[in-house]
């Protein structure tokens, strides 16, 4: 691998708590990754692990208080996090924008697709109006949209599942931004609609050199688009591989639970077993378990990890692993 | 042929962008108490309009000779204890009446929205000042506090509107509030954040468009409260001022014959009760018609 160049995005030690009142919630409990420009970083983990948190907490459109942010988020050598509000505004939308979960509410139902995308237009590159609208008929050409001129007039409800990903999509992309956000964007469609969805943000991604952090719970996902995986287990990073190594050696016991649990035809012929769960539930964050997160689930936990919290421990260039196994 | 296509396509939008609108009359039709309350609010907007030409002559101009006439063909109401005719008076009322009914929701609104988005947007401390401040309004009667307020700032058309209006604000604060509480969490609002909207941006483009079905609802049935109320101030002769014919100022001052001369009161009364009547019709169809979810 030639040198790495500078990181578009670092995170140093994350920390986002929640005050609710049941306690304070430890969302994001101290984490680290790096995104490099151009590259598609996965970012896996189940449900509630903290990754929409940390995406959030990267734009800071988390509500604070309740959430509280620590920590450094270093985009292109500058904190985000010591950036006022106008400061951060700036960035939204310009150079980091953001592709949410679900597509059936992310669009406003008041107003016209067209106007929607031509916003982000409007306030970042100083276009009018007219030229705002223009714009955004392109970016809907663009994200493969039939007849994007009638289209851009219409209101969202005349949008399927799928085109409303497309336009959220559109919208991500219409300031040109050096890094996108993308939340399970293909979480809530169906399974040709995201391989449609995932074929258009590789492609467009390419002619944009965009990052993308790419946040889903889908393995199959992550095989295709990405090629550096982050896997994220209550709030905490415990792997961390380019996307081949991960798959063939997962080295977190989590990570190979995760990999048992895709569904594959013929597994039940060659193992006798259809599929691998991983026992148990995630921890409660108000009540995180002493040592290793993963412990009360992994089949190989030992003495060491009930007491202590595994260190994170570099096995090579973006290859870490945070498991007493490989200590 | 993509030409074609767009143009298909286009025509489409076209019938259901106001196929909603249309499905929204097609519900107020069907709702036969809604109709009434639309065809009695068009007579009073009409007799307000056309008032000098269907009441000939100055409505107050005193005709001492013509005291007290019960109804006949020359004066189909009837004549007051200073000879004027009812139904004149009535018909110009109709003007006075609407004036004061969208001028107090104007008032309301002015107010009320701005604040009810800002507190309910942002929250926290400015949330906590506008709320208390509300709750301390709320815990006098409506009526009492647009009469407090007229005491103190006096009587007149301008001023029924003022206190009238200032006494509506409450209601719009909590109602917008409300609402907005429940829109900023949606995904679309954190979407708009999340491309760098500006916060005036997000309330004004938004979030108010998705608040203004149940403020139209309150404001339709705001404005048979205004009328009531401004009714009520008049007859306690504190609200508009006589010789203006204005609704309840005619009831005041028809109460002293209200045995001797019974009609003189019975149709500013009977007016009023239509007026405040078809608003409310209109509110609750509009209501149903546009959120059948939505409940005031």
């Amino acid at each position: 691998m030639t040198a790495q160049p500078a990181p578009l995005l670092a995170i140093g030690n994350l920390h986002v708590r929640f005050h609710t009142l049941d306690g304070i919630v430890e969302a994001v409990a101290g984490i680290d990754f790096e995104v490099y420009p151009g590259e598609t970083l996965g970012l896996v983990g189940e449900s509630g692990c903290g990754k929409s948190v940390t995406a959030l907490s990267i734009l800071q459109l988390l509500r604070c208080p309740p959430a509280e942010i620590q920590g450094q988020i270093f985009f292109e050598g500058n904190n985000l996090l010591e950036l006022n509000r106008e400061g951060i505004r700036k960035i939204r939308g310009n150079d980091i924008s953001m592709i949410f979960q679900e597509p059936m509410t992310s669009l406003n139902p008041v107003l016209k697709i067209g106007e929607q995308i031509a916003e982000a237009g409007r306030l970042h590159k100083n276009m009018n109006r007219h030229q705002a609208w223009r714009w955004a008929v392109e970016m809907l050409r663009m994200v493969q949209i039939p007849g994007p001129g009638s289209r851009s007039r219409q209101y969202p409800h005349k949008f399927s599942g799928g085109m409303r990903q497309r336009a959220m999509i559109a919208m991500a992309l219409s300031c040109n931004p050096r890094l996108i956000l993308a939340d399970e964007p293909t979480t809530a469609l169906d399974v040709t609609i995201q391989a449609q969805i995932m074929n258009l943000m590789q492609r467009l991604k390419d002619e944009f050199r965009t990052a993308i952090v790419l946040i889903t719970h889908d393995l199959g996902v992550i095989a295709e688009m990405a090629s550096r995986v982050v896997v994220m287990y209550a709030g905490k990073v415990v792997e961390e591989a380019p996307v081949k190594p991960l798959f063939k050696d997962p080295r977190h016991p989590y990570t190979v639970g995760l990999l048992g649990s895709i569904p594959v035809i013929g597994r039940k012929e060659q193992t006798g077993r259809r599929l691998h769960e991983i026992k148990g539930m995630v921890p409660s964050p108000t009540d995180m378990p002493v040592g290793c997160r993963f412990h009360p689930r992994c089949a190989q936990a030992m003495d060491r990890c009930r007491r202590q919290e595994p260190p994170m421990i570099r096995l090579g260039e973006h290859r870490r692993v945070s498991c007493w196994l490989e200590a | 042929m993509t030409d074609i296509a767009e143009n298909s396509i286009a025509g489409a939008g076209r019938l259901t962008a106001d196929s909603s609108l249309r499905r929204t009359w097609a519900k107020l039709k069907r709702n036969k108490a809604a109709i009434v309350g639309g065809i009695l609010l068009l007579i009073y907007v009409l007799s307000a309009l056309a008032a000098p030409l269907l009441f000939r002559g100055n409505p107050s101009a005193p005709n001492l000779i013509n005291s007290l006439e019960p109804p006949s063909m020359k004066d189909p109401l009837g004549t007051d204890e200073l000879g004027r005719s009812i139904l004149g008076r009535i018909i110009y009322g109709s003007r006075i009446s609407l004036v004061i009914a969208v001028g107090v929701v104007f008032v309301g609104m002015i107010c009320g929205i701005p604040l009810g988005l800002i507190s309910g947007y942002y929250g926290g401390k400015i949330d906590f000042l506008i709320q208390r401040t509300t709750d301390t309004m709320l815990a006098f009667p409506g009526f009492l506090l647009a009469l407090a307020l007229v005491a103190v700032l006096g009587v007149g058309v301008k001023n029924t509107v003022i206190s009238i209006g200032i006494s509506m604000i409450p209601m719009y604060i909590r109602l917008v509030r409300g609402c907005v509480l429940a829109i900023r969490e949606e995904v679309y609002v954190e979407a708009a954040r999340a491309v760098g909207t500006r916060d005036a941006t997000i309330l004004l483009r938004h979030i108010l468009p998705n608040v203004m079905v149940p403020i139209t609802v309150q404001t339709s049935l705001s404005m048979g409260t205004a009328i009531l109320f401004a009714a009520g101030l008049g007859f306690l002769g504190i609200g508009v001022q006589p010789p203006t014919p204005e609704w309840g100022t005619m009831l005041g001052s028809a109460r002293s014959y209200l045995f001797h001369a019974p009609h003189v009161a019975t149709f500013p009364g009977i007016a009023i009760f239509l007026a405040v009547l078809s608003f409310n019709l209109l509110g609750d169809g509009l209501r149903d018609a546009l959120d059948p979810r939505f409940k005031l």
